[in-house]
């Protein structure tokens, strides 16, 4: 029996006075993948970022409903968000690395949080390559710039430094949507093997990527949820006509 | 009904192909055969030349300053000469000699050293530059990083406005209200002095440093603050350890432009440092900075004497100096520019 990880109540969301996500309920269960589909502008990646309160960072986002990871209220007024931040890494749609070496990547997470212990470092930085499975491709070369990686070991990368924090959520919107089918398998490989210890969850376009990588999905249409359920269910049966609709590339 | 059917179709494909393979023939008849009437070609290369000219002249202007400082400057090698410009040997009554480091263009014995007018210009210029390092790269950051849109809109054309304020009115706010201050405050040697100069100088190169900074900081590609933020880096961090390391290269050209203006700047340094002639490294003495001297002296001078060469000689030298630190500073924009494409 898993336990609930993230959950919202009624939650809505608004860009100055637009609407762009609207009394959303969900469960998110834990240590399973949780996919997110919908055609763009549908608010899938608006809500992926409400789980890490990404959308703080945007001036005039307004917020209603509530958020709970663990049971704890995410949108209290002194929760502290660096902290939060921490607990639910993030993998962006564009591989964002730093313009350092991929040492100096890796360990920017951790040493923020105030490890200055070479060896504890070095510790993490070759298991969290080896959990993102980058280690034996990158092992001879940590010190060079870590924009010297073609793109798909740079999105690679990028898992890799979100491991490095010890999250236990990782949220990941369209981490393969820039990438050939080769490193898009690899990546699919990867979120397989993540979910035995973290909660992930993912925004894709790619709707075979959903069936093949996801235990739940949820499909999003103009700010609404429209259904959420087991991914095999979505895909076979799905209860509601829009779902169908969009599964079978009627629009979208 | 179908055997007669085919033949026909048959046909009917042959002539489609003898259609496909045609040449057009009537080629003046076609909507595409309309030239370049003869007025439009004159026109547009004479808007051409016309451009290309205007280019050309800042160009050649600047090669022809050039050339004339040269023309003039290098006379004063040939007249007075290298060492001259660094000591003077003065016989003493005892005919020991007392070697002095002094500029004294005028004298009986006229002395050329241009020691204490580089020190001086050293003096008023860098203290200048670490004073609008520190207040320029700061509110850089914070137009950047921190302020809301509308506090963006409205601090930046105030602060690119300073960079606006005709040097001699910030000379006499020195010379008057900031040299009294001081003079309270500190007590200084000479009521005007190098670092009353070098604050003079900060508020032509604050606004530099922080219209510059903030280009290059805001240039850089969001992403690089999601990927921070998302690590849970906090705002202090991200500027720190991510930002300002990724617009390194933008934030030094910055700078050394400022620099390159501090050392350019003539009326504050004229109306505020003293211009005294020190060889010190005391910022609260006087100084006399290489502008100074030739905006002082140039009026009175006689044209074709030593002294007038001399003066084009600081000339090269300034002129040299400011444009090789635009030259290092252009590099480094360039490269930054090439760099932030990913």
């Amino acid at each position: 029996m898993k336990k609930i990880k993230i959950s919202t109540e009624d939650l809505s969301l608004y860009y100055s006075e637009k609407q762009a996500l609207k009394n959303i309920s969900m469960n998110i269960t834990e240590k399973q993948v949780t996919a997110f589909i919908g055609p763009s502008g549908c608010g899938k990646s608006t809500y992926l970022r409400v789980l890490n309160r990404m959308n703080d960072l945007i001036p005039n986002v307004r917020i209603t409903g509530k958020v709970f990871v663990d049971g704890v209220d995410i949108y209290d007024k002194n929760l502290d968000v660096v902290n939060l931040r921490k607990r639910i890494g993030m993998v962006f749609q564009k591989a964002n690395l730093f313009p350092k070496t991929i040492y100096e990547n890796l360990i920017y997470g951790p040493s923020i949080n105030g490890i200055r212990d070479k060896n504890i470092l070095n510790e993490i930085v070759e298991k969290t390559l080896n959990q993102a499975a980058i280690w034996d491709e990158v092992k001879d070369r940590l010190h060079e710039s870590a924009l010297s990686l073609s793109g798909g070991q740079q999105q690679r990368l990028c898992i890799a430094r979100a491991l490095a924090v010890k999250p236990d959520v990782i949220l990941m919107d369209e981490p393969a949507s820039a990438l050939d089918p080769l490193s898009t398998a690899k990546i699919e490989e990867l979120i397989h093997e993540l979910k035995e210890d973290y909660t992930i969850v993912i925004v894709t376009h790619n709707m075979q990527q959903a069936a093949r990588v996801s235990d739940k999905t949820a499909f999003f249409y103009l700010g609404e949820l429209i259904e959420f359920d087991n991914t095999t269910k979505i895909f076979t049966n799905p209860k509601v006509k829009q779902t169908e609709d969009y599964i079978t590339g009627r629009f979208g | 009904m179908n055997q007669t059917n085919l033949p026909t179709e048959n046909q009917n494909t042959k002539t489609e192909i003898k259609e496909e393979i045609s040449i057009p023939t009537n080629m003046e008849l076609s909507p595409y055969s309309k030239k370049i009437a003869l007025g439009t070609r004159v026109k547009e290369k004479f808007i051409e030349i016309f451009f290309a000219i205007n280019g050309a002249v800042a160009l050649i202007f600047i090669v022809l300053i050039f050339i004339f400082l040269f023309k003039e400057g290098i006379q004063a090698l040939n007249d007075i000469g290298v060492l001259d410009f660094i000591y003077f040997d003065q016989v003493q009554f005892n005919d020991s000699i007392k070697r002095l480091y002094e500029w004294y263009p005028t004298s009986s014995e006229p002395r050329f050293s241009l020691v204490p007018l580089i020190v001086g210009t050293l003096l008023t210029a860098i203290p200048a530059t670490l004073i609008s390092t520190f207040f320029g790269v700061g509110a850089g950051v914070y137009l950047s990083e921190i302020a809301k849109p509308g506090a963006r809109e409205f601090l930046k054309p105030i602060i690119e406005l300073f960079a606006g304020i005709p040097t001699v009115v910030l000379g006499f706010l020195m010379l008057v209200v900031g040299a009294s201050f001081f003079n309270d405050l500190l007590e200084p040697t000479n009521r005007l002095n190098a670092f009353i100069a070098a604050l003079g100088l900060s508020f032509v190169i604050i606004p530099i440093i922080a219209s510059m900074t903030e280009d290059a900081l805001r240039s850089i590609p969001n992403d690089l603050r999601m990927a921070s933020y998302g690590l849970g880096a906090t705002k202090w961090q991200t500027v720190s350890k991510v930002i300002l390391p990724a617009g390194f290269s933008g934030v030094s050209a910055s700078i050394i432009l400022g620099f390159g203006r501090a050392i350019g700047e003539t009326m504050i340094v004229l109306m505020a440092s003293g211009n005294a002639a020190n060889i010190t490294t005391d910022i609260l003495l006087s100084v006399r900075t290489m502008t100074a001297t030739i905006a002082a002296e140039m009026g009175e001078v006689s044209q074709g004497s030593d002294h007038y060469y001399a003066l084009f000689f600081i000339g090269i030298i300034l002129f040299t100096i400011t444009f090789f630190l635009n030259l290092i500073a252009e590099i480094i924009i360039n490269k930054m520019r090439k760099k932030n494409v990913f």
